[in-house]
């Protein structure tokens, strides 16, 4: 992505102050957050609207005529209308919310999958899938009788789209599919991705959970029949996500949970379904989470996708060009369309021990398989230490990295 | 000291360097592996007894500097033992590096005891006993 020329220029000294958390100290030093793929930190206006709600506007959802029912009923429903314009989904109808990216994969699996697939039908995912995009389709696939396939990935952390071209057979039925890896920080082209399984008839979902906190994302321009993504990624409280889907498949698509909330009519025999969205939200739902969840997407707005992208694009270009002026460091995903996430080997030193000496130094990073251990397979490594940014890190935390990662060579010469 | 050189004290450093008994055991009587799925470290761990003793120990993995050195400094600790002196070992061991163990049990540890920093650190106490899990199944399972 490229911000017009005009975009106005991050103002980061000025936004690190709506994030109380930035000026913790930990072990000593202030903290250096570059963990930011795991969880990003939360703004001042996402931590006032949970607990304002909680102090003064609390009361369960879609039950009550009362006061405070009407309100948080209301908010709540507000806040799919903003999340619908945030990803330009076409009404607030077609947003379901979940707890994250992972129930809203699990909800397309057991409710559209489960009844769909047939035995020897394909479920095509890529090799940089994170589990939560893998798991639900394997077990689907052990309930169905389908197979799931992956795209192979290249050295540099790519999707291989020749062989991509290749798996989209007569027998798949399904394009399941990551925006932006969270273990290498490679984007892919998923709109080009979605109109080839278009042209085949295959449903397609897209896992937004790394992509929705870096790039605009517009569903409709992506054709994607599903988008799924999480809040605590960008910006907004844990325990929240959401689901988009294309209106006529949710609308065909059974319950998968039952309870309060997703019923039209109930008797001791029988239930009729509401419509979507409430049929996918069964029992009383995160509602202070998700109006967390509409103040993060109104403060992401409010600084702006285009000052976003053109500050991370620079943090990531720098990051990179540091760390390859170091000795015995090596960048794990080189793609040539990027999210700020740098994945790194130091030569000799498992990623766990550098991330103990870097947490000395007061600085966060994740080290491990990132939860996508057929990409740790496919490269041949066990393990990554990866940084990564958001808006709101600088390039002296680069730098601070950079020196951490000089101490790591020193300690384990 | 602070936490993290108290954590890689020297000897740890060395033992992840120049790792001892780090081979296969074509001979073993006993093997396991240990694997956590948390952090995709994994250890082998080869034992041959001689009656109820452990006349020979090895181990090969791949693993952060405390797993790889907490497995190294074992199978010296455990070679010559019986398999209960190796249990002794063990559950001492782990009182150490959870933070359950009195300076004067600490002695009787020898070098075992530069894993005390590990205490401070609970997530790498799962690395500092992956070798120790996998001995002990080794000893308890089946013969290799």
């Amino acid at each position: 992505m490229t911000a017009p020329a005009a975009a106005p220029p991050l103002d980061v000294d000025r936004v690190r102050q709506d994030f109380p958390i930035l000026s913790e100290r930990v072990r000593g030093k202030p903290l250096v957050y570059l963990d930011n793929a795991a969880t990003s930190q939360k703004p001042r206006a996402v931590i006032d609207a949970v607990s304002r709600f909680y102090a003064t506007e609390n009361a369960n959802v879609h039950r009550g005529v009362h006061y405070l029912s009407e309100r948080a009923t209301v908010a709540y429903d507000e806040v799919r209308a903003r999340v619908a314009r945030f990803l330009n989904a076409p009404s607030p109808e077609t947003i379901v919310f979940t707890r994250g990216t992972t129930e809203a994969i699990n909800l397309v699996a057991q409710s559209w999958a489960r009844g769909t697939l047939r035995p020897g039908d394909e479920i095509l995912v890529t090799g940089m899938e994170h589990h939560s995009n893998l798991v639900p389709w394997q077990l689907v696939a052990a309930q169905t009788g389908a197979v799931v396939r992956a795209v192979p990935i290249t050295d540099a952390g790519e999707l291989d789209l020749r062989a991509f071209d290749g798996l989209l057979t007569d027998r798949t039925r399904l394009l399941a599919a990551v925006h932006v890896s969270n273990a290498l920080g490679t984007i892919n082209p998923v709109r080009w991705m979605v109109s080839r399984a278009h042209e085949r008839g295959i449903v397609t979902l897209i896992d937004g959970a790394q992509s929705v906190p870096h790039l605009p994302v517009d569903v409709q321009a992506i054709g994607c029949d599903f988008f799924a993504f999480s809040g605590h990624k960008v910006f907004g409280p844990t325990g929240v996500g959401a689901l988009y889907g294309r209106a006529e498949l949710l609308e065909g698509m059974p319950p998968w949970q039952g309870g309060g909330d997703m019923i039209e009519s109930v008797t001791l025999e029988h239930s009729t379904w509401a419509r979507p969205p409430a049929r996918f939200e069964a029992g009383t739902p995160m509602i202070a989470e998700v109006i967390g969840l509409g103040a993060a997407l109104d403060y992401v707005e409010t600084i702006g996708h285009a000052p976003i992208g053109t500050w991370e694009e620079e943090l990531l270009a720098y990051a990179t060009e540091r760390f390859r002026g170091l000795d015995g460091v090596r960048l794990v995903g080189t793609a040539r369309e990027k999210a700020s996430v740098l994945s790194f080997l130091v030569e000799g030193v498992h990623p766990h021990d550098v991330g103990a000496v870097l947490d000395d130094d007061g600085i966060a990073i994740r080290a491990g398989h990132h939860c996508a251990q057929p990409v740790m397979r496919r490269l041949g490594i066990p393990a990554t230490a990866r940084a990564s940014f958001a808006f709101y890190n600088t390039r002296d935390e680069v730098d601070a990295l950079v020196r951490g990662v000089e101490r790591v060579r020193r300690v384990f010469a | 000291m602070s936490g993290m050189s108290e954590l890689y004290q020297n000897v740890i450093l060395e033992h992840n360097r120049s790792p001892r008994n780090y081979r296969a055991m074509p001979d073993a009587s006993h093997t396991a592996q240990g694997d956590n799925p948390l952090c995709g470290d994994q250890v082998t761990v080869w034992v041959r007894l001689a009656g109820d003793r452990i006349d020979d120990v090895s181990f090969q993995g791949a693993g952060c500097a405390i797993s790889k050195a907490s497995a190294s400094l074992m199978t010296g600790a455990v070679k010559g033992k019986t398999r209960a002196e190796a249990d002794v070992l063990f559950e001492r061991f782990h009182r150490l590096i959870t933070g359950g163990l009195a300076a004067d049990e600490r002695e009787t540890l020898g070098k075992l005891a530069v894993f005390s920093g590990v205490s401070e650190f609970p997530v790498r106490v799962k690395c500092a006993s992956l070798a120790w899990h996998a001995l002990k199944s080794a000893l308890n399972g089946r013969s290799a």
